[in-house]
C-alpha cells in the first residue's frame, strides 16, 4: 500500500500509470451491469470508452478509483490492477487510492460556498498542505494545466459557480489535477457543454494524455476520434472491441461495433 | 377590512373586462392581474397583523408603560403591595434570554451531528424510521416534556449534575451553591431536549437535499467520510442549520409551560444557574389569573408586548446573519 499514496512534496509532474482489468463483474443489488470485463488501458494515453446509454460506461470507470462501492448496494468482483498492483487488494485503502486516480464528472461539480482558489486547494487542504505559499503555487500550476488561469487569476477569490459551464468544468479538472493523480477518469465531461467549451476541453484533453492517463467515457463518436489514441466499445456490460481508435472506426473487426459507429444504436 | 379591498379591487377588475383583441399583446390576461393582486394584498397582511397586535398589546399595557417608562426595563422590583406598587421586568428577560440562548447553544452542535450521523452513516433503510422517531418526538405536548423535568430531570439535576458541576467549576460564579430544587439548569436543559427534535429534523432536511454530485466531488478527490462531510455536505446545508436554529430559538423564547413546571417561578436575578429563576413567559401564565390592581394588569400585558418585540427582533438578527452567511460563502 505504500507504494500507492502520494508524495505531495515532490512537486514535480506524476507518471501516468497503465491499468489492466481481468474478470470484472459489477452491479446493483440484484442487477448485474459488467459481465466479466477485461481490458488493458495503456499509459499516458488517451482511452475513449463508447457504447449506448446504460450499458456499463459510468459503471466501469466508477470501479477504477472505487466510488462505484459508495452508492448503497453496489458491489463489484474481479481484480482492476493499476501499475500492476490490485486496486481491490483488502490492504489499498479507498481514500488513497482516488487520491492517485482523479475523476471529473459528466456535470461540472465545483464545491458550492468555495471560490475558484478553494476548490481548487481543497484536495490539496485534504492532504494536510496548510501552507499559503505553497498552495498559491499549486493553484496556480493546477489552473494553468487546466488552461483557466488566464481566465480566473484576477478573481481567484469569486465563487466557483460564478464561472460559465465550461470554465466550472475545467475548474474541476484543475481540482482533480491539483493533487497530481497519475489516472484522470472522465465520464462525459463534455456532454453537459456547448460546441466551444468542449472544443476547449478536448484541446486540454490532447495535452494533458502526455503526462497522465486518461479515461474518458464518450458519447461522441467524433469526439472520441478526435482525441482518443485507444477506443474500447461496451454493448451490454461486455466489451465488444477495444482498439487503436483509428483502426476501430475504420475497420471495425465486430459488426456490433460497425453498426454503432454508422449511428445505428441509441 | 383587507378582505373588502381585495373585493373591490376584483370588482374593479371585471369592470374593465373584457380585454380588447388589439392590447392583447401588451396587457396580461385579467386572471395575471388578479392573481398578482390577491397575492400583493395577501403579501401586505402579515406586516398589518403584526402592527395591530402591537398596538393592542401597548394599549392594554399603556397605564404601565406610562407610569415606569424605561424603568420597567431595567428594574427588578415585583412588588404588587399596595401602598408601594412597583413592577420591572429585568429578571424575567434575562431569564427569557438565558434560557433560550444556552438552550440553543446546547441544542444546534448537538442536533447538527445527530442529523450528520442519521444523514451520512446511518443506511438508507434505517434512516426513514429515525427521521418518523424525531418527528414524533417534535409534536410531544410540552406538558408532558414538563410533567417529566418535574419528575425526572429536576431531581437528576439535583442529586447528581449539580453537585458534579459545583464541585468541578464551582469556582466560576454560574455553578455556585445553593441549589434550588427547580432551577434555570432544569429550564436550559428542558428547552435544549425540547428544541432537538426541530433542529434534527431541519438540519436533516437540508443534508438530504445536498446532491449527490457534490459527495461524489468530494469522495473523488480522496475526501474520508467525514471529510467529504465537511467539504461537500456542511457548507451547502448550512442556511438549512441556521434556519432550523432559527425556529428553535424562537420556540424557546416563546415556550411557557415546560420552563414555569421547572425553573421554580423566583423573581429573582442570580447569576448561579442553579437558582430559581423565571422566564417572561413563565411569568404571564403564572400571574395572569391573579389580578390585585389594574398596574398589575397592565405590567403583565407589556410583558407580553416584551416577550413579542424580542422574539420579532431576534428572529431579524438571525434572519440578517442567514442573508450575510448566504453571500459571503466559504472560504
Ligand atoms: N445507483 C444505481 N442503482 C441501481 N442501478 C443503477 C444505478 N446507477 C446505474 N444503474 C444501472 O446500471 C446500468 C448501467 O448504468 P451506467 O453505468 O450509468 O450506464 P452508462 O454510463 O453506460 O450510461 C443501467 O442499467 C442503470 O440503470
Ligand atoms: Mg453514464
Amino acid at each position: 500500500m505504500r507504494a500507492l499514496s502520494t508524495n505531495l512534496a515532490a512537486g514535480d509532474v506524476a507518471f501516468g500509470a497503465g491499468i489492466s482489468v481481468a474478470s470484472l463483474r459489477a452491479g446493483f443489488g440484484e442487477h448485474t451491469v459488467l459481465k466479466d470485463l477485461r481490458v488493458k488501458i495503456q499509459s499516458k494515453a488517451l482511452t475513449a470508452i463508447m457504447g449506448p446509454s446504460g450499458c456499463g460506461k459510468s459503471t466501469f470507470i466508477r470501479c477504477i478509483n472505487r466510488l462505484h462501492e459508495e452508492t448503497p448496494g453496489a458491489w463489484v468482483r474481479g481484480s482492476i490492477e493499476l501499475d500492476g498492483e490490485g486496486v481491490y487488494d483488502t490492504t489499498v485503502d479507498p481514500v488513497e487510492l482516488r487520491r492517485r486516480v482523479g475523476m471529473v464528472f459528466q456535470r461540472p461539480n465545483p464545491f458550492p460556498n468555495f471560490s475558484i482558489y478553494a476548490n481548487v486547494a481543497a484536495g490539496l487542504r485534504l492532504n494536510g498542505m496548510r501552507k499559503r505559499r505553497m498552495l498559491d503555487e499549486r493553484v496556480e500550476r493546477s489552473l494553468r494545466r487546466a488552461a483557466l488561469w488566464d481566465e480566473v487569476k484576477d478573481r481567484l477569490e469569486k465563487p466557483g459557480s460564478s464561472l460559465s459551464g465550461g470554465q466550472q468544468q475545467r475548474l474541476c479538472i484543475a481540482r482533480a489535477l491539483a493533487v497530481e493523480p497519475e489516472v484522470l477518469l472522465l465520464d462525459e465531461p463534455c456532454s453537459a457543454l456547448d460546441p466551444l467549451a468542449t472544443e476547449r476541453i478536448e484541446e486540454l484533453l490532447l495535452h494533458l494524455k502526455r503526462e497522465y492517463t486518461l479515461v474518458m467515457v464518450t458519447h461522441n463518436i467524433q469526439q472520441a476520434a478526435r482525441v482518443a489514441d485507444e477506443t474500447m466499445f461496451l454493448l451490454l456490460g461486455e466489451l465488444v472491441e477495444q482498439g487503436p481508435t483509428s483502426q476501430l472506426f475504420t475497420n471495425p473487426r465486430d459488426p456490433r461495433t460497425e453498426s454503432f459507429i454508422s449511428g445505428r444504436f441509441g | 377590512m383587507v378582505m373588502t379591498t381585495l373585493d373591490l379591487d376584483e370588482t374593479n377588475l371585471d369592470t374593465t373586462s373584457p380585454p380588447r383583441r388589439a392590447a392583447k399583446l401588451r396587457s396580461r390576461p385579467i386572471g395575471d392581474r388578479a392573481f398578482d393582486l390577491s397575492i400583493g394584498a395577501c403579501a401586505v397582511v402579515p406586516p398589518v397583523l403584526i402592527l395591530l397586535f402591537v398596538i393592542v398589546l401597548a394599549y392594554g399595557a399603556w397605564p404601565a408603560i406610562a407610569e415606569f417608562r424605561w424603568h420597567f426595563l431595567v428594574s427588578a422590583a415585583w412588588e404588587p403591595n399596595p401602598d408601594k406598587e412597583e413592577y420591572g421586568a429585568l429578571p424575567f428577560i434575562l431569564g427569557t434570554l438565558i434560557s433560550s440562548i444556552l438552550a440553543l447553544a446546547l441544542a444546534a452542535p448537538i442536533g447538527i451531528s445527530v442529523a450528520s450521523f442519521i444523514s451520512e452513516v446511518v443506511p438508507p433503510s434505517l434512516r426513514g424510521l429515525l427521521r418518523f422517531v424525531i418527528e414524533i418526538l417534535a409534536t410531544i405536548p410540552s406538558v408532558v416534556y414538563g410533567l417529566w423535568g418535574v419528575f425526572v430531570l429536576a431531581p437528576w439535576v439535583m442529586n447528581h449534575l449539580a453537585p458534579v458541576l459545583s464541585k468541578s467549576l464551582g469556582f466560576l460564579p454560574f455553578f455556585s451553591e445553593p441549589f434550588d430544587p427547580r432551577n434555570m439548569l432544569c429550564a436550559i436543559l428542558i428547552l435544549t431536549i425540547m428544541v432537538l427534535p426541530m433542529i434534527v429534523s431541519v438540519s436533516l432536511d437540508a443534508m438530504r437535499s445536498v446532491p449527490i454530485s457534490y459527495r461524489e466531488a468530494a469522495l473523488g478527490l480522496g475526501a474520508t467520510r467525514w471529510e467529504m462531510i465537511r467539504l461537500a455536505v456542511w457548507p451547502s446545508a448550512r442556511s438549512g442549520f441556521i434556519g432550523g436554529c432559527i425556529l428553535a430559538l424562537g420556540r424557546a423564547l416563546g415556550e411557557t409551560m415546560a420552563v414555569t413546571m421547572v425553573i421554580g417561578n423566583e423573581h429573582r436575578i442570580s447569576q448561579s444557574l442553579f437558582a430559581a429563576s423565571d422566564t417572561v413567559a413563565s411569568t404571564i401564565a403564572n400571574q395572569f389569573a391573579e389580578a390585585p390592581s389594574d398596574l398589575f394588569t397592565a405590567s403583565l400585558i407589556e410583558l407580553a408586548l416584551l416577550l413579542f418585540l424580542i422574539t420579532l427582533g431576534v428572529n431579524l438578527i438571525a434572519r440578517l446573519i442567514v442573508r450575510r452567511v448566504a453571500i459571503g460563502g466559504a472560504d
